[in-house]
């Protein structure tokens, strides 16, 4: 897979030809464009960038008010704080009173790795998830991170956006095109299927190449709209392949494993099924390469995880 | 435009509406919307420029109620104003119904989704600062409960309303010294308010907040400074307007009794009778 640019360094470019095209456009940020590899944004469009400072309540309840007046607004701060404490701005500000803000979490998951904890975004699917008026992204790659700002700056709803800022490869697409809710085809294969989002899906991918070797044929989708889930890309997964393994940069509490697992059995399909992401537990220490492998989000423990749940 | 003394008699009347809808829905901040009542008065009927036929105007005056759960004294003014019939607030808490505890933007005339506190400020932060960024002459008002000034986030966007020289914002804070537990000074010391907000980089005004002459004469003046977001303190009292509820914690939220209502309305008659 050819190295391509951190999705962080996508969305900081994309926002900033979307915002030439429109001057409502703004972005707020919470002392975080540089984080965010918004100070070209910043250079160029100087008075499309609101500062808050570190005040991310501030910040989401700000991004409400100016939407309110009419602006297009992407409130841009790290993911660990963004979701959880201004939670209660992204649920009344924006999403109760149905604001047309993109809320952007940047350095989602364990991007921050050995930060620890407190810089860690394993909850804000779970949370998110749970409120109304929401539509949750978090792209795998460069083009789904250019695809999904510029759908979500067509939006004019609530919609949250979730980055990581680790380099990430360019993923194949058998089936071309984007769409918000519906998922995207990386690899075809009948055997066992991975449904994936964010930066988990290219080590499902690297599973797959690791099994084809073994003549396991593997289906790799990329969820990246959570919410709304499709639906129909998880039952066709679970009914033309033997079993269905779902990868996400999240606790396995509320995330993208238990909204797929929620479909199936109120589907009244049962199949193998494994949710694969961070254990109700206190998070390892290390590098996010390290983390993963920690807990299996690689090519080699996935594979293993593939091959076990095959002969289960 | 209505005259001091046809807002004396507005007030007079809110009450009595208000009491009404508490009394009919069994449920209400009662002391809060008392307290209040006279700042809606005097912003809808002589303040803000905003009207039922302008509501959706960009150019409009906005209005932020922070202190979101006094939505009945919202409702009644704003029925009054003619946003909606005020018909419709006989179905005030029932099952459906918009018309809720809380002011929610299906209600016509209402801005923005309320009741968590410490929310308003913010939002009417960023309005204000789209209203500068598009050179537009609206103004935002924002009214805020004392007690809810315990909530770190009306800081925080303090802080950006002067930092961005916001002097189309004006934070009018409900000071009626009460919260559900008891005296704000009690639960969580807020004075100096005025020495806080001035610290904040706000221009400060005290006024009585159930004087509508005082209260005209304050927000006709705003913005106070060129370049600074305004702070008015205007005092008031919990439950104003009835005599036994005046000052009162316990009416917070409590619905009168057929008698406790038979009274208040009595006085408030005679208070009416006065004033023609």
């Amino acid at each position: 897979m050819e190295p391509a640019l951190a999705n962080l360094e996508v969305f900081a470019a994309t926002l900033l030809e979307l915002a030439r095209g429109d001057s409502d456009l703004l972005v707020v940020t919470s002392d975080s464009r540089g984080s965010a590899k918004l100070a070209p944004f910043a250079k160029a469009a100087p008075g499309q960038i609101v500062e808050v400072g570190i005040a991310e309540q501030n910040l989401v309840g700000i991004a409400a008010g100016l939407a309110a007046a009419g602006k297009n607004v992407f409130a841009v701060s790290p993911a660990c704080f963004l979701t959880a404490r201004s939670l209660e701005q992204i649920k009344n500000d924006v999403c109760y009173s149905d604001r047309p803000v993109s809320v952007i979490g940047i350095s989602a998951g364990v991007s921050y790795g050995a930060l620890g904890t407190t810089h860690h975004s394993l909850h804000d699917f779970a949370v998110l998830r749970a409120i109304h008026n929401i539509t949750i992204v978090a792209p795998a790659d460069n083009f789904e991170t250019r695809e999904a700002i510029k759908a979500t700056a067509k939006l004019r709803t609530p919609a949250y956006l979730r980055l990581g800022k680790k380099t990430m490869p360019h993923l194949p697409r058998p089936v071309p095109g984007f769409e918000l809710g519906k998922a995207s085809l990386v690899r075809h294969g009948t055997d066992i299927s991975f449904v994936a989002c964010g930066e988990t899906v290219a080590p499902a991918l690297a599973a797959a190449d690791l099994l084809a070797a073994d003549g396991i044929e593997c289906r790799v989708i990329s969820m990246h709209t959570i919410k709304p889930l499709d639906d129909a890309a998880v039952l066709q997964a679970a009914t033309e392949t033997r079993g269905v393994i779902t990868v996400e940069e999240h606790s396995v509490n509320g995330g993208l494993g238990e909204a797929c697992a929620s479909l199936l059995l109120q589907s009244g399909i049962h199949t193998r099924f494994k949710i694969v992401g961070f254990p109700d537990d206190h998070t390892v220490t290390g590098s996010q390469p390290e983390i993963f492998r920690h807990y299996g989000i690689d090519g080699l423990g996935l594979a293993a995880t593939a091959k076990k749940l095959l002969s289960s | 435009m209505l005259t001091e003394s046809q807002l004396q008699r507005k007030s007079v009347q809110y009450r009595q509406a208000l009491l009404r809808l508490i009394k009919t829905a069994k449920a209400g901040h009662t002391g809060g919307d008392l307290s209040c009542l006279d700042i809606l008065n005097v912003l809808y009927n002589r303040i803000l420029r905003v009207s039922p036929e302008t509501f959706k105007s960009p150019d409009r005056d906005f209005y932020i109620q922070s202190k979101g759960h006094c939505a009945e004294a919202l409702f009644v003014v704003l029925a009054d104003r003619g946003f909606f019939p005020k018909s419709d607030l006989e179905t005030l808490n029932q099952y459906g119904s918009h018309y809720i505890g809380h002011p929610t933007r299906d209600v016509n005339g209402v801005e923005q989704n309320t009741g968590a506190l410490g929310h308003g400020m913010a939002v009417a932060v960023g309005i204000a600062l789209a209203g500068k960024i598009d050179r537009r002459d609206y103004r935002v008002f924002v009214l805020l409960g004392d007690g809810e000034l315990a909530e770190g986030s009306n800081w925080e966007a303090a802080m950006t309303a002067a930092h961005y020289r916001l002097d189309n914002l004006v934070a009018i804070v409900d000071r009626n010294g009460l919260q559900i537990t008891g005296s704000t000074e009690d639960v969580c010391q807020l004075a100096p308010l005025d020495e806080k907000f001035a610290a904040f980089g706000f221009e400060v005004r005290r006024c009585d907040g159930n004087d509508v002459g005082d209260l005209v004469r304050t927000l006709e003046e705003v913005p106070f400074r060129p370049g600074k977001p305004s702070l008015i303190l205007a005092k008031t009292k919990k439950g104003k307007g009835v005599s036994f509820m005046e000052n009162v914690a316990k009416w917070h939220h409590k619905v009168p009794s057929d008698e406790e209502y038979s009274q208040a309305m009595a006085e408030l008659e005679a208070v009416e009778a006065a004033l023609k």
